[in-house]
This record gives structure tokens, C-alpha cells and sequence, in this order.
């Protein structure tokens, strides 16, 4: 179970300080969570502030009980937290299997290898010894992503709108990639995201706006409201319009 | 062969013991093993140190291995070696220094290399110099290599310099006649005090001829490395030169490229990035569970792989 207890986080602007996030608490141990909100609400921020990559400004959070608030990325990954990012890295001359052997903590054999690739819609072989470079498009570089998390399979792993760039690859065949992360690791999956079709399989959604929590609960709680009067998420339900007419 | 005569081997050429084919092997001044084969002949020089390898005509999928070890410190020496290989030829050249410096004195090394590549001919060049040894003597390694490429003809020069040079100055110069093509990819990693200096200049002369000349290099600690290119479009020509460094510690890069176009037709482009290690690739292997030190260690190993 991961916990934050008034969580802030400010940065300095050149004259007075901008909050991100004010005073979060709450707690995750459902299945699939969805984090959603407008566009600069602090989605991203709150990701980051669970894999370690930053630090609160105050608060403190907690793993399993365990205060991970001054934990380094490092010792976050190696106490069970994964962070498939929003925009992949790329690196010159470090390939997919290099990275996917990393993920999984000790060398792996190339079918092992393949074996996640072909689960997030790659031909293993195509890929498996290409470099994670510019040379590959934002959407196979995104499934590479989502490829390496799975691979660690870790009980708590979070995902920046994993569905942005990936429009070949189905959401049914994401959807069945959480599934099948669930069934191997249990623990929970934070999925950030802005789309309907992935709030629908949450058993949690969690909204922020302005750096604030504004709502959180059930799905069929909180989905109707999100599509009709959502406060002050004129963007995301302009956006869920769009895909429920689309 | 003793342990370092086999270390260095190993270490610059691959070899795990004498090599089949033809090859020359030269310890601390003197030959130490060489054969040739029926295409490959190698002569000794009469009038300077160093060896003539001349390659027959249609010579294909043949090897010549020409490693250079230097386990006594102090020994200073220019070597001259030239290549004459014929048309249509297909050969891998496995050159490469290794130093190994036990003492105060320093050891330098220069190789001077001059390939003659005929119509049509195929050449893979594989260099590789390294350095070690306890000693405090200075492990130097000055190369210096002339390529002429006649018609249609390919030269690939793989040239590596990972660990133990102390001070090198390596130049490399080209020209190239129509149709030929050069690929250079150089990999550099300083560390300490160490300082490295890379000259390229190449002559794109004849009609439809290219080059693609790629450095990488890594810098840490005190190092200084000075990266020098020139490519000189006489014709309708492609040239393109690249120069990716990454820095550490207090260490500092240098690139100068210049392009010269004499022809309305030469298309010449020059790239160089200069930085430190992106922050974004230390975060995202270290999210893989990865320390930040050995997050650097396999961003470094993967640049120069």
C-alpha cells in the first residue's frame, strides 16, 4: 500500500513561490488507480514525487508502512516502485535488450527478452538488439517503455499516460498488459491518464486540478461527474467528449 | 609468448594466440612473428623502420593482423608501414598498440600508416591502441595515416583508444578519387591527466565520392581532447563529419570542424554535440533499480560500445 500524508511541493519562481501540489493525502491499494485531471493539475508532479525523482516540499510517504520519503530513486526501484515515464529516454549506443536485462536485475536470455516485447505488440526480433535511440518513433519507443516496466514487475508501478503515441497498438491490448502485470506481481498499477477507456477499468480515479485533490473514489462515482459538472476540468471533459463522440 | 606480450595481444588485436593468416608482430623494436600468404606479402623496409604489405588483385576474404607491442619502458619508435593493395580486393587489416610501462620513462609509439587502395577494392581497418602498466612513465601514442582511395574504392577504419594513452595525436588524412567511399569511426576515452588531439582532413576530389567521418569520446577527471576536422568538397561530393563528446569531472572538449566547398555540387554537413551526461538517462536507469554510479558506468559503456 502506498501512502501520501500531506504531500506539498513548491518551486522557486525568480520572485515568489509556486505551489504544484497542496497538501495531498491519500492512499492506494486498489488494482488499477487513474490518476486524471486537467493539464498542469500536478499529475506528472505527484509520478515523479512517488518514483523519487523529486522530493516533497513537505509530507511524507509511505510504502507498505515503511517512510520512503528520503529514499533515493535507486532505493525506491529496488523497495518495489517502477515508472514508465510520460516521454521516453533515448540513449546512444545502449540497446532494448541492454535495457529490458537492467529492468529485470540479472541477465536474461533473448527469448526472455523478446517474450515482453511481443506482449506490448513488437516483433521481439525487429528490436530486441536495435538501440533505444532517436531513430525510433515516439510509439515504439513508448511500448519499449511500458516493455521495461513490465519486465521489472514490481508491486507498485505507475504509468505517465502510457496510451499518448500509441495508435496502432490497441487499448484493449494495454488494458490486458495491466492485467497480466496484476496477475504476476498483485500490488497496484497508478495509471495516469485522460482517457475513458482507461478511467473504466479503475477501481480507484483520483482527480487533481490546480495542484489540489479535488475528488476520488469509485469509478461510477466518480466518472459521471468527471463527464458532466467535473470542477474545473473544462479540458478534460471538452477531451472526453471527443472520444466518447469520436 | 609471455603474460603481458599475450595481455597487449589480446587486448589490441583479439588474438588469443599467433593468428592464422598473414601477420606481422612487432615487440619493442624488433620482429617478433610474421607469415605470409599467397596474396598477402609483407617486406621488411631497407631504408627505415617498418614493413611493405602489398596485397594482390582480387584478393578476398583474407586477413592480415600487424600488432605492435611495447612492454619496455623508455623505447621511443617510428614505424612506417605501407599498404599497397590491389583492385579488387575484400580484406580486414587488424593493426593496433599496445604499451605496457613498468618503469619512469616514457614510452611512445609512432605509427605511420599509408594505405594505396585500388579500383574498386574493399578495406576494413581495425585499429586499436591501449595502454597499462604500473610504471610512472608517460604511454604515447602518436598515429599518423594517409589514405588514398582510387575508383570505386571502400575503406572502413575502425580506430578505438579506451584506456592508458597518456598523450596521442592522431591525424588521419584522405583523398579520394570518383566513386570511392571512407567511413572513419573513432572512439575516445581520456581520463586523468590525459590529453588527445584528433586531425582529420580529407580531400573529396573525384566525382560522386563521400566520407562520413563519426567521433565519439568520452572525457573525465583533468582530460583534454581537441577534435580537428576538415573536409574539402572539390567535386560533386557528400561529406559529413560528427563529433559527439561527452564530458565529466573537470575535463574539457574541443571540436574545430571545418567544411570547404569548391564545388556548387558538394554537399558537406558537420554535426558536434559537447555536454555532460543527460540527466534525463541517469533518472531513467536508476528508476530500473540502477545506482547513479552505475547508471553513469553503462551510459559511458553504451556510448563508446
Amino acid at each position: 500500500m502506498l501512502e501520501l500524508k500531506n504531500i506539498s511541493y513548491e518551486v522557486s519562481d525568480e520572485n515568489d513561490n509556486k505551489e504544484i501540489l497542496k497538501n495531498i493525502s491519500l492512499s492506494i491499494d486498489e488494482r488499477f488507480v487513474a490518476i486524471t485531471g486537467p493539464n498542469g493539475g500536478g499529475k506528472s508532479t505527484l509520478a515523479k514525487l512517488i518514483a523519487g525523482i523529486i522530493k516533497p516540499t513537505t509530507g511524507k510517504i509511505f510504502l507498505d508502512g515503511k517512510d520512503i520519503t528520503d529514499m533515493s530513486i535507486t532505493e525506491r526501484a529496488q523497495n518495489g516502485i517502477s515508472f514508465a515515464f510520460q516521454q521516453p529516454v533515448r540513449f546512444k549506443g545502449i540497446t532494448v535488450k541492454d535495457l529490458i536485462t537492467y529492468a529485470v536485475g540479472h541477465p536474461i536470455s533473448t527469448t526472455e527478452a523478446c517474450s515482453y516485447l511481443s506482449e506490448v505488440g513488437l516483433c521481439a526480433k525487429d528490436y530486441i538488439n536495435r538501440e533505444l535511440n532517436a531513430s525510433l518513433s515516439g510509439g515504439e519507443a513508448k511500448r519499449i517503455e511500458i516493455a521495461m516496466t513490465m519486465a521489472r514487475g514490481t508491486a507498485l508501478s505507475i504509468f505517465d499516460e502510457p496510451e499518448a503515441g500509441i495508435d496502432l497498438w490497441s487499448f484493449q491490448s494495454l488494458i490486458k498488459v495491466f492485467e497480466m502485470m496484476h496477475e504476476k506481481a498483485g500490488g497496484s498499477i497508478i495509471i495516469i491518464s485522460h482517457q475513458e477507456r482507461i478511467l473504466n477499468i479503475a477501481d480507484k480515479i483520483i482527480v487533481l486540478a490546480n495542484g489540489e485533490l479535488v475528488n476520488m473514489g469509485g469509478k461510477d462515482e466518480i466518472l459521471p461527474s468527471l463527464l458532466t459538472d467535473g470542477p474545473g476540468c473544462s479540458v478534460l471533459m471538452d477531451k472526453m467528449k471527443e472520444v466518447r463522440n469520436g | 609468448m609471455d603474460r603481458i606480450t599475450k595481455d597487449l595481444l589480446e587486448q589490441v588485436a583479439g588474438l588469443h594466440d599467433i593468428p592464422t593468416g598473414a601477420y606481422n608482430i612487432r615487440k619493442d623494436g624488433q620482429l617478433y612473428g610474421r607469415n605470409v600468404s599467397a596474396n598477402i606479402d609483407i617486406v621488411t623496409k631497407t631504408d627505415k623502420p617498418g614493413i611493405d604489405i602489398i596485397i594482390k588483385d582480387n584478393t578476398v576474404n583474407e586477413s592480415v593482423h600487424i600488432p605492435v607491442i611495447i612492454a619496455q619502458s623508455g623505447l621511443k619508435e617510428a614505424v612506417y608501414n605501407d599498404f599497397i593493395i590491389g583492385e579488387n580486393c575484400d580484406v580486414t587489416i587488424i593493426a593496433g598498440c599496445g604499451i605496457h610501462n613498468g618503469g619512469k620513462e616514457a614510452s611512445e609509439h609512432s605509427g605511420i600508416h599509408s594505405f594505396d587502395i585500388g579500383k574498386n577494392s574493399k578495406v576494413k581497418y581495425v585499429e586499436k591502441h591501449y595502454g597499462q602498466g604500473e610504471g610512472t612513465g608517460e604511454r604515447i601514442m602518436n598515429p599518423k595515416t594517409h589514405i588514398v582511395l582510387k575508383e570505386g574504392a571502400y575503406m572502413e577504419m575502425d580506430t578505438v583508444q579506451i584506456e592508458g594513452i597518456d598523450s596521442t595525436l592522431r591525424e588521419t588524412s584522405a583523398k579520394l578519387a570518383d566513386d570511392a567511399r571512407l567511413v572513419i569511426k573513432e572512439k575516445i576515452m581520456t581520463h586523468d591527466k590525459q590529453y588527445a588531439e584528433t586531425n582529420f582532413s580529407v580531400d573529396l576530389d573525384g566525382v560522386n565520392c563521400s566520407a562520413d567521418l563519426v567521433s565519439r569520446s568520452v572525457a573525465k577527471n583533468e582530460s583534454k581532447q581537441i577534435f580537428k576536422s576538415e573536409i574539402n568538397g572539390n567535386n560533386i561530393c557528400h561529406g559529413h563529419s560528427e563529433c559527439d563528446a561527452i564530458i565529466m569531472d573537470n575535463a574539457s572538449v574541443k571540436a574545430l570542424p571545418a567544411l570547404t566547398a569548391n564545388n556548387l555540387d558538394a554537399s558537406l554537413i558537420h554535426e558536434a554535440a559537447i555536454g555532460k551526461i543527460a540527466g534525463e538517462q541517469l533518472i531513467k536507469l536508476m528508476t530500473l533499480g540502477l545506482s547513479e554510479e552505475e547508471a553513469e558506468k553503462e551510459i559511458v559503456a553504451g556510448f563508446l560500445k
